[in-house]
């Protein structure tokens, strides 16, 4: 299977990425670009909306197209607005765990509950990672941060059951351990009617791995694709799995 | 000619001036705003949204703004805190927006029905860094309807969020006012490919870009160059964006500042004052005159920018000049800047309206 070029997308003098090496997020931008490729995207006609952190950085300045990086925790706001006045156009968000659910949570949950016709690509790290690596409302539950140096006592939020909880229409979880699967589930989120929400297991090797035991890029993609077990339908999201392994997979895509 | 309460009056406005995105969430003693723009702006064709605070609320309409829309949202002082961060975007991006703050006794909380004046210097500095804010202060109905309108103007012109600081006395009070008089409809500008931010070495005005156009456009509140290319330590880039967002408004200040002077040519006793509390003013001058005391009055129908020149000017005959407002002597410290004169405030935080007769006693006190 030919890889289609992507580079007409980029901003030729935004590139190399700002991102570590082996950062997950341009995977995630890789993969966004071929699904909109392959859907045959009318890219003018699209606006890219972020927040704050390294995952709002992948569609600014990246990509070549209408891009809105705006303040922390509110993209979803922000889109709401460009997409209430412009029904028209399609509004994709992409930002952060600590940016969608974390800071931006409100925001999330009630557009999930309007069926607000956006599609909001959440890139989890599970850290923040642009400001050092604190905890984040997704970070897991023991794992090291520079706020949790004994261990994270908290827990984490399961962010597709908790859109789901607000009646999501189009709810999936996939990681950058396996793009061929990320770009599937993004094509179909593009292409869903109304609130699509699509999680996006992403690694901050940086500040991350290196405290959790996985000092790599390499280790971090090989522990997301130990862990992920695939699945589809929501009711697997009621039966969290254990030992820090989850589901991947389109838990629904039918009406908002 | 209609009869309509303040805050009716700048939902008027608005709609004449072309205003066609409303969003906002319910807060007192702005809601009647909010809740005419749900029934209108559908009506009329145009777009309303209530958002699930007023963080979100600002943050739509910005979203809107770079959509192509007029837009508009209404709060009051906790609503306009929960702003702030994103009023300070739309400054650094560049984006015309209109934000009605209907004043009230604060802090916190406070007494939500009750009137104030004490959000001058949240407009002023609430956002972090610098910017030069414009903040329209209408004292009528009639006001509320023609500054509204003015505002969107105001916010094509200087590519800016314009605030529009009302108070709940103006707000709800009923007055016949006339619709018919001249609004300006703002037009959106033609498309265009200069660069979004304007020319490096200039504050002068570049057309508002929209999405939606190919422009490939960057919108970033982080410091940003002409194209919007983001330049975060960059000194020069930082000091361009920040001399282009404050240049435009001091360049303008004397035109932007208006005021309006009632029997100041022979006063020996300035009143300042603005908003609801300007009207108590003028009944105080008149009574005061009536006693043989010689006051004017200097209306400040913008608080921002501050017409400092206006202040300055004010003749060598006043010896004192009394800052009348509803706080305790926000615009005073300002006046006192500029002031040649020695100045005394009467501020009153009682949630109340500053009576004429405590005008009076301030005045008589600094006649003895
Ligand atoms: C209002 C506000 N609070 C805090 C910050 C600091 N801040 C910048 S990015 C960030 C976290 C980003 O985390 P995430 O969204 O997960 O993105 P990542 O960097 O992990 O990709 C924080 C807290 C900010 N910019 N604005
Ligand atoms: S700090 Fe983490 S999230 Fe940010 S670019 Fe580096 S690896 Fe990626
Ligand atoms: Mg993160």
């Amino acid at each position: 299977m030919s890889v289609p070029d992507v580079k007409k997308y980029l901003r030729s003098e935004a590139m190399p990425t700002l991102f570590c090496t082996g950062c997950g997020h341009g995977i995630l931008l890789h993969c966004l670009l071929i699904a909109i490729d392959e859907l045959k995207k009318d890219y003018d006609n699209m606006v890219f909306v972020s927040g704050i952190g390294c995952a709002a950085w992948i569609p600014s300045p990246h990509m070549a197209a209408d891009t809105l990086h705006t303040t922390h925790g509110r993209p979803i706001a922000y889109a709401t607005g460009v997409k209430a006045y412009r029904p028209d156009l399609d509004v994709v968000v992409v930002s952060g765990d600590g940016d969608i659910v974390s800071i931006g949570g409100n925001h999330l949950i009630h557009a999930a509950r309007r069926n607000t016709d956006i599609t909001v690509i959440m890139a989890n790290n599970k850290v923040y990672g642009m400001t050092g690596g604190q905890q984040a409302s997704t970070t897991p539950h023991g794992c090291i941060t520079l706020t949790t140096p004994q261990g994270n006592p908290e827990r984490d939020f399961d962010t597709c059951r908790l859109v789901l909880g607000a009646d999501a229409g189009f709810v999936a979880r996939e990681t950058v351990a396996a793009p061929r699967n990320l770009i599937k589930v993004i094509k179909a989120a593009l292409t869903h009617e109304g609130f699509a929400f699509v999680e996006t297991v992403s690694t901050c090797v940086t500040h991350f791995g290196k405290m959790n035991g996985m000092p790599s890029p390499e280790a971090m993609i090989a522990n997301l694709k130990e862990k992920s077990v695939r699945g589809t339908g929501t009711d697997l999201l009621t039966k969290p799995l254990e030992d820090g392994r989850f589901y991947t997979g389109i838990f629904t895509s039918g009406a908002g | 000619m209609a009869y309509l309460q303040g805050n009716m009056a700048c939902v008027e406005g608005a709609l004449r001036a072309g205003c066609d995105f409303f969003g906002a969430y319910p807060i007192t003693p702005s809601t009647e705003i909010m809740t005419a723009m749900a029934r209108r702006m559908p009506e009329m064709g145009r777009t309303f949204v209530q958002m699930e605070d007023e963080i979100a609320s600002i943050a739509a309409v910005i979203g809107a703004a770079w959509a192509g829309a007029n837009a508009m949202t209404a709060t009051s002082g906790p609503g306009l805190a929960l702003m702030l961060e994103n009023i300070g975007y739309a400054f650094a991006t560049e984006t015309p927006c209109v934000i009605v703050d209907v004043q009230r006794a604060g802090p916190s909380t406070g007494q939500a029905t009750r009137p104030a004046q004490g959000d001058v210097m949240t407009a002023r500095f609430g956002c972090p860094g610098d910017y030069e804010p414009i903040a329209l202060a209408p004292w009528s109905a009639q006001e509320s309807f023609e500054m509204t309108a003015r505002a969107f103007a105001l916010a094509r012109e200087y590519r800016m969020p314009v605030f529009v600081l009302t108070d709940e006395i103006i707000a709800h009070l009923y007055e016949t006012l006339d619709l018919d008089r001249e609004i300006e409809v703002v037009e959106h500008d033609p498309p265009c490919d200069l660069p979004p931010f304007g020319d490096a070495r200039t504050c002068e005005r570049t057309p508002m870009p929209k999405f939606g156009e190919g422009r490939k456009l960057l919108v970033t509140g982080s410091t940003h160059d002409e194209r919007g290319r983001r330049r975060t330590t960059d000194p020069q880039a930082q000091m361009r964006l920040v001399e282009r967002i404050t240049k435009k408004i001091e360049r303008d200040r004397k035109t932007l500042a208006e005021t309006e002077s009632y029997m100041m040519d022979d006063a020996e006793i300035a009143l300042v004052s603005y908003g609801a509390s300007g009207r108590s003013s003028l009944a105080a001058m008149t009574q005061a005159r009536e006693n043989g005391r010689k006051v004017g009055l200097l209306r400040l129908k913008n608080v921002w920018p501050f017409a400092q020149e206006k202040i300055r000017d004010i003749g060598g005959g006043v010896k004192k000049i009394v800052v009348v407002e509803m706080n305790c002597g926000m615009m005073r410290r300002e006046v006192e800047r500029f002031a040649r004169a020695e100045v005394v405030g009467c501020h009153k935080v009682a949630g109340e309206i500053i009576r004429p007769d405590e005008i009076i006693e301030v005045i008589e006190n600094v006649s003895a």
